[in-house]
């Protein structure tokens, strides 16, 4: 009996209409692609992209050598060397970089910094064409920072009361 | 007048092709040879008017007994130095078979070829198209040597494949109609597990 | 010698009216090859969409240039040859598989009264032309000296040949209906008072299904595209093609597509017929080529849709099909038109009026 049905079955190709009919439903249905570089999704304020060295109001950088960043990066993609500063003395990097091919955007730098110095914008298209353009230079964190500096400080005061 | 220069064209490649099949080395090129040499019979056929014969002669060699042969050589690993090793010791021999063959050809040809016949209406233009005039005639004057002529192809199937089947024993093969036949209680059973509690996870 | 000569000269003679009858020819091929380039755009629209995706949308509106761009971009790529191939079959096997799928065009009718031939073995004719394209397919796969290519090449040649049988006894059973291998006779069987219900369709359901899956496997589509079946032999027969000459296989299997889906409509789907014939509703019951069109169009969107439903067939499950299941009906079936031809289910022959 069962042989019966199924025979009977696959020569009305009732599992094949099935899912022809799957299929056409599918068909009909709305799409929701997003036509990327015409279209964006909306970023979390909580996003971590490229990284950026952030100054205080008055021009000073934040960042304080303390190395914490390069103790707690995962993996090892942040390097810091540090001296006192010739004008003043004080203790700044001299050398502060990340690999951007190591780093794994994890964000623990940025959690670990307690001067809120080194952060994770939500930069995400970026692209290098030569060796050696895959490490973040001092220079370039800090003209980052320089520059999206009202889009960082609004994700953090967005984001303040969950700190 | 463009018939014509088909003709000769046609007869030319014809000809060409059918020394190609018996004069390349490589065995699979002969059978495209082959195939072409068929085509242009075909096509030489059609320009007689003959379309049904030209066409089936495409539709049954050249689309489909060439295409089981050109499989066949294509898997076959022939070496043209063996195949050339008896060529003079078999050389009698095939002549002799040739020279036989060539007179029992004149014979049955050649003897009526001789004298000039006067050839009857063709039957064909008659009934308009000689597809329709072949189906009569094959299925009222010639029935029973058409219906024997089918038989013995039926019979022939069946000999090579009665004569290819063998079955052998320790042999696992997948039988996809008993696969279809597959329901999902047979293969899969699903299980309703009570929770354990936490006592697990708890350690 | 001098009689060589003279015929040489009336051919000369003849050049005009022949290069006009040449030009006649070659006139449906740019037609088709345009449909074939929207058809590829189609294609990737439909199965886009039922993957929930939007397909190409980028090149001209909707993306009706993508086409286009491919063709241009593959005519612009280098041809690479296998070191071991065979050249001459390797160039040879993309133009044979498109010489015949160009040829068949020659006897489909689009309209009563228009045809480029109304030969009588119309029919016959198309089995023999289709039957041909499989040797492109295994030519490539022999000439190109790759193992991917040759089984491809073995696959196409015996899924081929398994499926024309059941293709041909399809298309028997509707030469007893309609008495003739006339293409245009044959949609003239189906006209009559009834609409749709009066075509090939009904009596022969079975063969019309069997023809029209019979017409996937032999432009090896999927489910049937073992021969490429590019999760187990990476392209199949055109592995080694590239540029132009992959270019020349990408549009014979698509005009092969479409011709399949044509000779569907007007086997077994009325051809120009009107689906509300003989209903009395002015354009609506007239016949035209719009209805040819449409129908074609609705036989081709189901390749598609195969395409983006069905997983890829076994092979050895494509054989059982092929002749275990399929020449069986359609031997049984042959059997049950010829009783409704001699019972008088149907009529017979061009006769009914529209």
């Amino acid at each position: 009996m069962n042989r019966v049905v199924s025979y009977i079955k696959s020569l009305f190709l009732l599992e094949l209409l099935q899912g022809l009919w799957l299929t056409g439903r599918y068909f009909v249905k709305p799409k929701y692609t997003m036509q990327y570089p015409m279209e964006k999704i909306p970023k979390s304020n909580r996003f971590r992209g490229l990284h950026a060295l952030r100054r205080y109001p008055n021009g000073e950088e934040r960042c304080i050598a303390c190395k914490l960043c390069e103790a707690v990066c995962p993996a090892l993609a942040i390097t810091i060397d540090a001296a006192p500063r010739a004008s003043d003395g004080q203790r700044r990097t001299t050398r502060y970089e990340i690999d951007l091919f190591k780093c794994i955007f994890c964000g623990f730098c940025e959690e670990s910094c307690p001067v809120d110095s080194i952060v994770e914008t939500d930069i995400h298209e970026y692209h290098f064409e030569k060796r050696g353009e895959n490490i973040l230079t001092k220079e370039k964190l800090l003209a980052l920072g320089d520059r999206y500096e009202a889009e960082i400080a609004a994700a953090r005061a967005q984001d303040a009361a969950f700190r | 007048m463009t018939q014509q220069v088909l003709f000769y064209f046609f007869a030319t490649v014809l000809v060409a092709a059918a020394l190609a099949v018996i004069t390349v080395r490589n065995s699979v090129h002969a059978a495209l040879s082959l195939v072409l040499t068929f085509f242009t019979a075909a096509g030489i056929w059609i320009l007689a008017e003959a379309e049904f014969l030209g066409l089936a002669l495409i539709v049954v060699y050249v689309g489909a007994v060439m295409v089981l042969f050109l499989f066949v050589v294509m898997m076959l690993d022939i070496k043209p130095e063996s195949m050339r090793e008896g060529f003079i010791r078999f050389l009698p021999v095939g002549v002799i078979v040739a020279l036989v063959m060539l007179a029992e050809m004149l014979s049955l040809i050649g003897v009526k070829a001789l004298q000039a016949q006067a050839l009857p209406e063709n039957p064909a233009l008659a009934a308009g198209s000689n597809t329709a005039w072949l189906g009569k005639a094959l299925y009222t004057e010639f029935l029973l040597p058409f219906e024997i002529a089918a038989l013995i192809l039926t019979v022939a199937l069946i000999a090579a494949v009665a004569l290819t089947l063998r079955k052998r024993s320790g042999v696992r093969t997948q039988k996809p109609g008993e696969q279809v036949l597959v329901q999902r209680n047979e293969r899969l059973r699903v299980v309703k597990m009570a929770s354990e509690g936490g006592k697990g996870e708890s350690a | 010698m001098e009689s060589v000569i003279a015929l040489f000269n009336s051919f000369v003679h003849d050049w005009p009216n022949l290069s006009l009858f040449i030009g006649l020819i070659l006139l449906p091929l740019l037609p088709l090859i345009i449909s074939v380039a929207m058809y590829v755009w189609w294609e990737r629209k439909v199965i886009g969409w039922m993957h929930v995706r939007m397909g190409p949308n980028q090149v001209g509106p909707l993306g009706l240039a993508q086409a286009f761009a491919d063709v241009f971009k593959l005519l612009f790529k280098e041809i690479t040859i296998p070191e071991k191939a065979s050249t001459f079959l390797f160039y040879l096997a993309p133009l044979i598989a498109l010489v015949p799928a160009m040829a068949a065009w020659a006897v489909v009718p689009i309209g009563e009264k228009l045809a480029w031939s109304n030969a009588n073995a119309g029919l016959l004719y198309l089995l023999a032309m289709t039957s041909l394209g499989v040797y492109g397919i295994v030519l490539a796969g022999w000439a190109s000296n790759s193992k991917y290519a040759f089984l491809g090449a073995m696959r196409a040649a015996a899924q081929v040949v398994s499926y024309e049988i059941a293709m041909g006894m399809a298309i028997v059973s509707v030469l007893i209906l309609a008495g003739s291998l006339n293409l245009s006779d044959v949609v003239q069987a189906q006209a009559g008072s009834k609409g749709f219900l009066e075509w090939f369709w009904l009596p022969l359901l079975p063969m019309f299904v069997i023809y029209f899956i019979s017409g996937v496997a032999e432009t090896n589509r999927a489910p049937f595209d073992v021969t490429e079946g590019e999760s187990e032999i990476v392209a199949g027969f055109h592995v080694e093609y590239s540029g132009s000459a992959f270019a020349i296989f990408f549009l014979a299997e698509y005009a092969n597509m479409i011709l399949v889906s044509f000779l569907s409509s007007i086997l077994f789907l009325g051809g120009w017929l009107s689906p509300l014939q003989g209903l009395g509703l002015g354009v609506l019951s007239a016949p035209g080529w719009w209805w040819l069109f449409a129908k074609a169009f609705v036989m081709a969107f189901l390749f598609l849709w195969f395409r983006a439903t069905f997983p890829r067939y076994r092979y050895d499950q494509i054989m059982r099909l092929g002749w275990k299941v399929f020449i069986p009906i359609t031997i049984a079936w042959i059997f049950v038109a010829g009783c409704l031809a001699y019972f008088g289910g149907v009529t017979i022959g061009p006769g009914g009026n529209p």
